[in-house]
């Protein structure tokens, strides 16, 4: 499938929604694929089944201050030459990019990278979602090494990282990102056709888009954006189990910054079917658990999503305050997220809470349905 | 004065006391409206030219001109930050209509900051000078320069303005340091809209001055801004945007001294919306998100206002048993179309009179109407109020509220989550008493480094700073206060940047009759 300018903006959204609070604002990779675009690059998403079992294919994100990201924009020759970087490092050479993070902005740039050198984009990616260090993801899970992983700036200046210990890459990283100052392009993960085959979470670029686009039809048809989300999702292969958790108006925030990522809680006063009742989300970047008192609706690494009641925008973590009126969506992560191996890096113990992965599924007793 | 695009407003005042208003239609050369009703209420109140101390002068023109793409000039646009941000080029997501209008020409070349400072490329004098010809072949004379995290640096873009402006005398530069806030692209949009409005913003100003002097004035005369204070004319010849959205919020800061609150939110209930902001210590509070404006995503300071549809004119109309009012409304038309003027639209006034607790209109024509309907399109005009209201607020406490427009007819009850609920007399010239609160700000909004100073050190100078702006531009300097001090530290990195953001208030300097 051919990736134009029409899918930019839906892609985005549907990014954005899969991004759970976190992931960075899309905003900045879609101007840059439409640049790519309007220059006259093209750029093909690749059903994962359609690769060589023996093709070479590179992962490829941004790492970074949000802050920085939207004001030292990359010029796209870094992601570029990271790519080339790593070709020499491994003697190798790119069949394929592909995405490690499809929540928010990471979702958005591995195709710019496609457009630029004409490599075709493996249809799936490392999360299904959005998290906020990069040894969580099922290519970790399934022990392919995130390591080499070459770093590049603005002047395509690159620094190639190797551990055996992916939360060791994640920390150099970071010293680097600094150095580079706080934003750089990342190529991690290399892995062969066979690894993508066993360890991604497949169809997540077209899964995005689809869902992007039906908030944007329902929109504009007037009906339920919600109503539309959900019958969308529970056509998917990973993403059926979904409901409304909750509905109401935010009406506390508390928030602070600990070693650089940003944490806190959101109270929800219900509304309408959700009336005289309250939830809490817990976040870390993104949103982690969505509780009713004691009671948990969904947790990690199943996906909840704050919405906007009546345009069904996504709302980032960092775009939470007082008063909006919002609707929260819990979607179950894939299985393959969802095994003990899984859980053990990106499981609620992952992030220090202590309640036990429930499937969202399996959690009895929903709350009332949306009433339109 | 408020020169809207449909009406002209005038307020004469002493202090605080209105002596005589005036509402008359917007001419199309503005001046002989401005003439036309000072003149007059000068002659209500039996007032002299000569006693007439300061003129405060609020208008949506340049709102409306940029929205409508009408008499903009094309921009150059001159970015420092290569070989970064080349991945995006200027102006790549504006709307043809007016990227077709604005936009002559774009560079970009090394230059710009990292956010600690780092310079990411030495500024190159003959790269300016190159992109200097580039536009001058064009006949382009509006520049709007943008460089990399201008917000913790400016000095790049100040460089570049003294060169291009030796290299093309006369050309008018817009530096996006002076303007918007972190977000290169944002920030960049907002310096080319403004450059795009600047030959008209100085016919503009022209204007306002001409029509003073013709009317004998000699005493200053000030332009709002979009923050509830006041700019000299020739700093809005230089930044028109910063009165962006000025009409609201004189409104709401017109309502706040009519009723005599400051902390308040106000619903300000017009013909077809309704638009709700709210007022800490005098002033509007500051949207904190990108705003889109005519399909420009920016992010210079704006109100934060919430608009709904409804208003006097909203449409009343039943869907499967559910009763809805507005968005769709008759707007003006309301005179000739609301049943209760005759015609055959069912309106929100008309359910108003037909309740019985507002008398415009013949009510007779809305006897017949069913109670049921009435009751339950009268709950929905208070409920879409309560909401809007609610989703304004920011904390969970009762809060006053003030009601103006000619719409405020349609509120009788109680607002849930207010403490209470004014409508002030006077609510149609608020706009115009908005503008006459004099004061004037000085805003510092950057990054700095706290390793240097420590915190303390650097709070202290960027309120001195503030300080000193706002005596610049009027305040008598015993009168400034510190409005507003916030700090931001910046995600992920070392911990030492931090956006500041201080602000200072103080009153105008008034020189005395002359």
């Amino acid at each position: 499938m051919r990736i134009t300018l029409d899918h930019v903006e839906d892609l985005a959204r549907g990014a954005a929604v899969l991004g759970t609070g976190g992931g960075g604002d899309p905003y900045i990779g879609s101007l840059m694929l439409k640049q790519a675009l309007q220059d006259g690059c093209q750029v093909d998403l690749l059903d994962v089944e359609a690769v060589r079992d023996e093709a070479f294919l590179m992962p490829f994100g941004l790492m970074g201050a949000p802050t920085v990201i939207v004001e030292k924009i990359p010029n796209g020759k870094e992601f570029i030459a990271a790519l080339r970087s790593m070709e020499r490092h491994l003697g190798k050479q790119a069949e394929g990019v592909m995405c490690a993070e499809i929540g928010g902005l990471n979702a958005l740039l591995p195709l710019v990278l496609g457009a630029r050198t004409g490599l075709p984009v493996v249809d799936g990616d490392g999360m299904g979602r959005a998290f906020p260090q990069l040894q969580m993801t099922t290519y970790h899970i399934f022990g392919i090494s995130a390591s080499p992983m070459v770093m590049a700036d603005e002047y395509s200046s690159t620094v190639v990282i190797q551990s055996e210990r992916s939360e060791e890459v994640e920390r150099l990283g970071r010293n680097v990102v600094v150095a580079m100052g706080g934003s750089t392009s990342i190529c991690l993960y290399p892995m062969s056709g066979a690894d993508a085959k066993r360890s991604m979470v497949r169809g997540t670029l077209s899964l995005a888009l689809g869902l992007g686009r039906t908030i944007r039809e329902a929109r504009r048809s007037s009906n339920d954006p919600f109503a539309s989300m959900l019958s969308y999702l529970k056509t998917t292969p990973y993403y059926q189990h979904c409901r409304v958790l909750f509905e109401g108006k935010t009406v506390d925030l508390t928030r602070r910054t600990i070693g650089g990522f940003a944490l806190g809680n959101v109270v929800i006063e219900g509304a309408r079917g959700c009336a005289s009742r309250r939830c809490t989300l817990t976040f870390q970047n993104e949103h982690l658990v969505a509780r009713e008192g004691d009671r948990v609706l969904a947790i990690v690494p199943d996906l909840i999503a704050v919405l906007d009641s009546a345009t069904a925008e996504p709302i980032t973590t960092e775009g939470l305050k007082y008063g909006q009126r919002v609707t929260v969506v819990g979607i179950s992560a894939a299985p393959i997220m969802r095994s003990p191996q899984a859980l053990a890096v990106f499981g609620p113990q992952a992030f220090g809470l202590s309640d036990p992965f429930v499937p969202i599924e399996e959690i009895s007793d929903p709350p009332a349905p949306r009433t339109e | 004065m408020d020169v809207g695009g449909t009406n002209t407003d005038a307020v004469l005042m002493r202090g605080r006391e209105v002596l005589a208003s005036r509402k008359s239609p917007t001419t199309p050369d503005i001046g002989s409206g401005i003439v036309a009703a000072i003149a007059d209420v000068l002659e209500q109140a039996s007032v002299p030219t000569g006693a007439i101390e300061v003129t405060m002068i609020g208008t949506t023109h340049f709102t409306n001109a940029f929205v409508e793409a009408r008499n903009l000039c094309r921009v150059g646009v001159l970015r420092l930050g290569a070989p970064a941000s080349l991945a995006i080029r200027p102006l790549v997501d504006w709307p043809s209509a007016l990227k077709d209008v604005v936009h002559g020409h774009s560079e970009i070349i090394g230059g710009g900051f990292n956010y600690d400072g780092r310079p990411i490329t030495p500024l190159s004098s003959d790269e300016v000078k190159h992109a200097a010809r580039e536009f001058r072949t064009r006949g382009i004379e509006a520049i709007a320069v943008s460089s990399i995290f201008a917000p913790v640096n400016t000095e790049q873009e100040q460089e570049v303005a003294n060169i291009l402006r030796e290299e093309i005398p006369g050309a008018r530069i817009v530096l996006s340091g002076r303007i918007g806030r972190i977000g290169l692209i944002e920030r960049e949009n907002a310096a080319v809209m403004n450059a795009a409005l600047l030959p008209m913003a100085e016919r503009v100003v022209d204007s306002f001055r001409r029509a003073l002097t013709d009317l004998g004035l000699r005493s200053p005369f000030y332009v709002s801004q979009n923050d509830g204070t006041l700019l000299a004319p020739d700093v809005v010849a230089r930044y028109p945007v910063l009165t962006f959205a000025s009409g609201p919020t004189n409104s709401m800061r017109g309502a706040a001294l009519l009723s005599g609150r400051k902390e308040t939110l106000v619903l300000d209930i017009g013909g077809t919306t309704t638009d709700v902001g709210a007022l800490i210590q005098g002033f509007p509070r500051e949207s904190a998100v990108a705003v889109d404006i005519g399909g420009v995503r920016t992010n210079f300071r704006m109100p934060d206002l919430l608009s709904i549809g409804l208003g006097g004119g909203s449409l009343v109309s039943t869907d499967g048993g559910r009763v809805r009012v507005g968005p769709r409304s008759v707007g003006h038309r309301i005179t000739t179309e609301a049943m209760v003027f005759g015609g055959s639209q069912l309106t929100a006034t008309d359910i108003a009179v037909a309740a019985g607790y507002a008398e415009v209109g013949d009510r007779d024509r809305v006897a017949k109407l069913d109670v049921a309907l009435i009751s339950a399109a009268v709950d929905e005009i208070h409920r879409l109020a309560e909401d809007a209201l609610d989703r304004i607020r920011i904390s969970s406490a009762l809060v006053p509220a003030v009601l103006v427009g000619g719409g405020s007819i349609l509120i009788n009850r109680e607002l849930r989550g207010c403490e209470s609920i004014t409508v002030p007399p006077k609510a149609d010239v608020a706009n115009a008493i908005g503008a006459a609160i004099a004061q004037v700000s000085g805003v510092v909004d950057r990054v700095f480094s706290y390793e240097k100073l420590g915190r303390d050190g650097t709070l202290a100078e960027a309120k001195d700073e503030a300080v000193r702006q706002a005596v610049a531009a009027g305040a008598r300097p015993a009168s400034v206060v510190i409005f507003d001090v916030e700090e931001l530290p910046l995600e992920y990195l070392p911990g030492a940047a931090v956006r500041v953001r201080v602000k200072a208030v103080g009153d105008l300097v008034l020189q005395g009759a002359t």
